[in-house]
Order: C-alpha cells, then structure tokens, then sequence
C-alpha cells in the first residue's frame, strides 16, 4: 500500500489549491493544540526543568531552600564516566536488551499470528491468558518466579534433572541471574505486544492472502511478503517501545535481586532510582539523561534499520 | 470474514481449476481454520503463562504460614477466606476505589480522545511543524519516569493541586504513549478514505470521528486497556501527591498497609494483590472482543 499511496499523493498536491492546503494545515493546528496545551504543561516543562537540575548540585535538603542551590555545569556527568556501578550498570543495560528486545518480539509476533489464525475455539480464553502476566502484580510474578528458579527444590531445577543437569542457583550465579531475569521480562512483557501486534494484524487485507494463496503462496512465504511487510509500522512501533522500556528496566531486578549479585542485574534506571533514594536529585537526573541520550540513538536507528518511507 | 469476500474468492478459486485442494481454498477464502497443532502450542504456553496467576489466587485463600513453607505446594490445605476479611475491615476499600476508578478512568477517557487527534494529525494531516511535533512527543516518550518527578511536584503543587484528582490526573491526560500508537496505526489506513470523503465536502472534523474513529476501534480498544491498566497500577507518583488518606488510591493503600509489621504477610499480599487486578481484567474482558473487528478494508487497497 505504501508504493501506491507514494504514487498517489504528489498528483492530488499539484491538484489541490492553496486554500485547501491552508484549510488541512489548520485542521492539523485544531487536531493538536488540545494535546499540545496539556503535553507543554505537564511533560515538556517538568522535563526541560529536570535536565536543568542535571547542571546543578540539588539535592533533597535543598527542595525547601531553593536559593542554596548552585549550577556546576558538567560535573555530575564526568563524576558519572568515573564511576564503575554506573559503568557496570550500563553493560549490564546493554546485555539485557541486546537479548531481551529480540527476544520479547519474536515470541510476541509469534503468539499474535496464532491467535490471528482462525482460532475459533477459546478464543477469548487465550486472549486473556496471554495478558494475565501484564496485569498481575510484580510483588506475586516476584514469589512465584522465584520459587521457580530456586536451586534445590525448583520447578526449573527439577525439569533440569530429569535430563541429568545439574541446574544452577540462578539468581545468585553471576552468570545466570541476568539472563535469568531476560527471560522473566520477556514472559511479563509479550502479552502487551501481543495485544498490539493483533491489532496491527488486523490491517492486513484478507484478499492479500487469499490472491498470493491461489497463486500457491505458503503459508511462511505469504507471512514473509505479506505480513511483515504491512505490519511495518506496528512492528516499528512494538520495536521502540520495548526497547524504550527494556532500557528503563527497574523492577525485575528490583524484586528478584536487588541489583546482585556483585551488581550484576543493576540497571541505569535502577542505579538512577537509588540516586533519588538517597536524595543525590542531581546526579540521579544526569545519569536518567545519559540514559536518555542513549535511547534516544537506538530510538533513531531502529526508525532507520525498519523505518517509513514518509 | 463476510460472505460476499468467501463467495467472491471461492468463485475466484474454481475459476482457477478444479485441481485446488480443499486446505488451498479455504486459505484463500480468508478462513484458514486453525490446525491442531497452533492450538496445542499456544496452549502450552498458555500454562506457562497463567501458572503465576493462578498460584497467586490460591495463595489468597490460604493462611500465611502456610505460603512459606518449603517446597510450597500447589493447593490450599486449610483454604481461608481471612485474608481477605482482614483487607477490608483494615482499609476503607470503597474510598480507595472509588478513587482509584477516577482516576484511571479520566486518564484513559482524555488518553483516547487527545492521542488519537494529534495522532490522526501526524498520521494523515499536513502541516508545517508536524515533524518536530512527532520528535518532542517520542522525545518525551523516552526520558526515564522519575527523573521528573521534582519539577513536577513542584509546578503541581504550585498549581494548588496537591492532593486533590486534578493533581493525579493531570500530569497524564495527555501521554505520548498514545499518540505514538494511534499515529502508527493511522498510517496503515488508507488516504483514499479521507481524498474521497473531501472530495465530498465532508468537514475535517466530520472525517476524523466518522470515517477514521470507527476504523480505529481495535487501537483504541488496545490504548484503553493499556492506559487504564497503566494508570490503575500506578504508584510511586499517587504516593508523592495524595498525602492524606481520603485521596489514596488502591495500590497506594495497599503498599502502605503491607509495609512494616505486615511485610511478611503474602496472604495479605496475595488477596491485594488479587483485589486490584479484578477491576482491570473486567475492562479487559469488555474491550478485548474489538481487538480483531472494526476493519473493513476489504475492497481497498
């Protein structure tokens, strides 16, 4: 549809007058001032503000003394570069969602085009049980998984056992306990994906499938050409979004295993929260915004790598 | 699938030749019914899924010295409905709903409404500006949460919106989330829709809640659940805003009860636990049907 719709557009433009132009521009105007009001308020205000913070030396004694605080240009940051929790939270940021955003799709788009492929039977059965994860609390997820992952008496474990592994303490090994917490995040996270890729699917013309069918297209070959393509955007959209969210990660790691061990699980955002914790504002908000700075280029490459041709 | 699309691509099936199988032209009538096996896989995964949930159901029908016992076994021994009694003779539940519901409910209402405007209008709309518009609210979508949580307090309660509704609700009527959604959506709809309808005479306006909104409805069924259960669950914001008790909302409550001398208590845990996801499976349940209806693109293209 994109090519047809790219060929289409530039002859309706030369055939448009310049009033009907003016006319679309102050539609577009109308369409976003409610959102834009309220967005400049209480989104980019408060953001533009904390980014300021980042420059200074506030913390949370200074809140009611606002006077005593002092602009120290880049000194939370290169105190930043010189500190090796943060160092190590970064590699660990960057394993858990060079792994977990791939991962977390492939199993999404995977359980969307099932439940897209003419389930008739528990339909709605399957629906609510792939988001069940979603909306159940993180406190409950945290108990059950880990009694999942318990070394001696755990289902994992005991699985493992049977086929004569011998499985490790999971959450304590340094080698384990991250790739551990992937796939707990992937298993939490699908269902939204799921959700939103089935609502992508829903775009797909029927008789796209059907022409490529009598044309003796398989099954694979018309999800190739035809799916993916068309799902572009949707998939573009779950893409960022998870990895927006992947590179935030803060509450496995701060329900299963408080950042251990030997801060292997630490996250950037979890480091950060701690930061505000301890009252450090200003250090916690320049590291959020090396974060930032960071999602912002994986943000602007995937548009690139899977991006529109707008 | 309608019929007159089945009749159609059977028709154009037969025309093909006698030698198609049965499978090849149920496929091309859009209809590919499921194979065994696609039930079989989701299914399994499906116990993968569901198995936490279900543990923490059961957890909130059994005593707390019963949760901690190793191994923990699958079934209530002496199931019990006292967690539960203790939950709400402790916490004025019918408060903190009730606010819990305003809130999540306003912010889903404004979500769907502001998101899906400017997301039509990124989408579909030309006007200078639009770009950089689209930059600041992915912009946005990416600054860590709590970083600005101070400078938001702070114009909040300048405002005079410390603990009241408008200073929970505000600072989220208007997401980026949605708008990122709804315009990704509106994309793959078709512009010849909106040529057409102009062509027709019919009023900017008139085309966005005529002909786009109804074609909208999965996404917005999908941007309703997920903000609701956003909103719903949030926690660390309600906790710096609704500083006395009658402004709690659900979740907030409950932390504060399960802190301290009831950390322990998982049974506690588990029947608040359950408590507060009840509502959102139940707008869940309501909006998922429209997740693979409302799109009739048949014949465009």
């Amino acid at each position: 549809m994109a090519t047809v719709t790219a060929g289409a557009k530039p002859a309706t433009r030369r055939g448009a007058s310049g009033g009907a132009r003016r006319r679309e521009a102050l539609a577009g105007y109308a369409f976003a001032l409610p959102f834009l009001l309220l967005f400049l308020v209480f989104t980019v205000g408060p953001v533009l503000a904390s980014l300021g913070m980042s420059f200074t030396d506030l913390r949370s004694a200074d809140i009611s003394n606002p006077l005593a605080v002092e602009g120290v240009g880049l000194e939370n940051y290169t105190k930043l570069m010189n500190d090796d929790s943060f160092q190590q939270a970064g590699i660990n940021t960057a394993y858990f969602v060079l792994l977990g955003v791939p991962l977390t799709i492939v199993l999404a788009l995977a359980v969307a085009v099932g439940l897209n492929s003419g389930i008739t039977r528990f339909k709605t059965f399957f629906r609510v049980g792939y988001y069940l994860p979603v909306v159940t609390s993180i406190v409950a997820i945290a108990v059950v998984w880990r009694f999942l992952l318990e070394p001696t008496s755990g289902l994992v474990n005991t699985v493992l056992g049977y086929v004569g592994i011998d499985g490790p303490a999971w959450l304590e090994s340094t080698t384990w306990a991250m790739p551990s917490l992937i796939v707990m995040s992937a298993w939490r996270n699908m269902g939204t994906l799921v959700i939103i890729f089935l609502a992508g699917l829903q775009t797909v013309p029927a008789e796209m499938h059907e022409a490529a069918a009598i044309d003796g297209a398989g099954a694979w070959g018309r999800f190739r050409h035809i799916t993916l393509p068309m799902l572009r955007p949707t998939l573009l959209f779950g893409a960022v979004i998870t990895g927006i969210g992947y590179l935030q990660f803060f509450e496995e790691p701060f329900v299963m295993t408080q950042g251990g061990p030997l801060d292997k699980t630490l996250s950037v955002a979890y480091y950060a929260y701690n930061q505000f914790g301890f009252g450090n504002y200003s250090y916690a908000a320049a590291m959020s915004y090396v974060l930032f700075v960071v999602i912002a280029v994986v943000t602007f490459l995937q548009f690139k790598w899977l991006g529109e041709k707008d | 699938m309608t019929t007159q699309t089945r009749d159609a691509a059977q028709a154009a099936a037969t025309t093909q030749g006698p030698r198609r199988s049965t499978r090849a032209r149920r496929a091309a009538a859009g209809e590919p019914h499921a194979q065994p096996w696609i039930y079989a896989v989701l299914g399994a995964g499906l116990v993968l899924l569901v198995g936490p949930f279900i543990w923490m159901l059961l957890g909130s029908f059994r005593p707390n010295r019963e949760l901690q016992e190793v191994p923990p076994s699958w079934l209530p021994e002496s199931p019990t409905l006292d967690n539960y009694r203790q939950l709400f003779d402790v916490l004025d539940f019918p408060t903190f709903f009730f606010n819990s519901a305003v809130v999540a409910t306003a912010i889903t209402l404004g979500n769907l409404v502001f998101c899906s405007m400017l997301g039509y209008a990124l989408a579909k709309l030309r006007f200078p500006g639009k770009r950089a518009i689209f930059a600041l609210v992915l912009g946005t979508l990416m600054v860590p949460g709590v970083v600005t949580f101070v400078p938001l307090f702070v114009l909040v309660s300048n405002l005079g919106m410390a603990n009241s509704f408008p200073g929970l609700i505000f600072p989220f009527l208007a997401g980026p989330f949605g708008v990122f959604l709804m315009r990704q959506f509106i994309l793959g709809l078709p512009d010849e829709l909106i040529q057409a309808a102009r062509v027709d005479g019919a009023s900017e306006f008139r085309i966005f809640a005529s002909i786009i909104m109804p074609l909208c409805k999965p996404v917005l069924a999908t941007l309703g659940i997920l903000t609701f259960l956003t909103s719903w669950n949030q926690f660390l914001w309600p906790l710096v805003v609704a500083q006395s008790e009658d402004k709690y909302t659900l979740p907030v409550a409950l932390a504060i009860y399960s802190i301290g001398e009831r950390r322990a208590d998982y049974g506690l845990l588990m029947a608040g636990s359950v408590v507060v996801v009840v509502p959102v499976l139940l707008v869940f349940l309501a909006l998922q049907k429209h997740f693979v209806r409302g799109i009739a693109m048949t014949g465009i293209k």
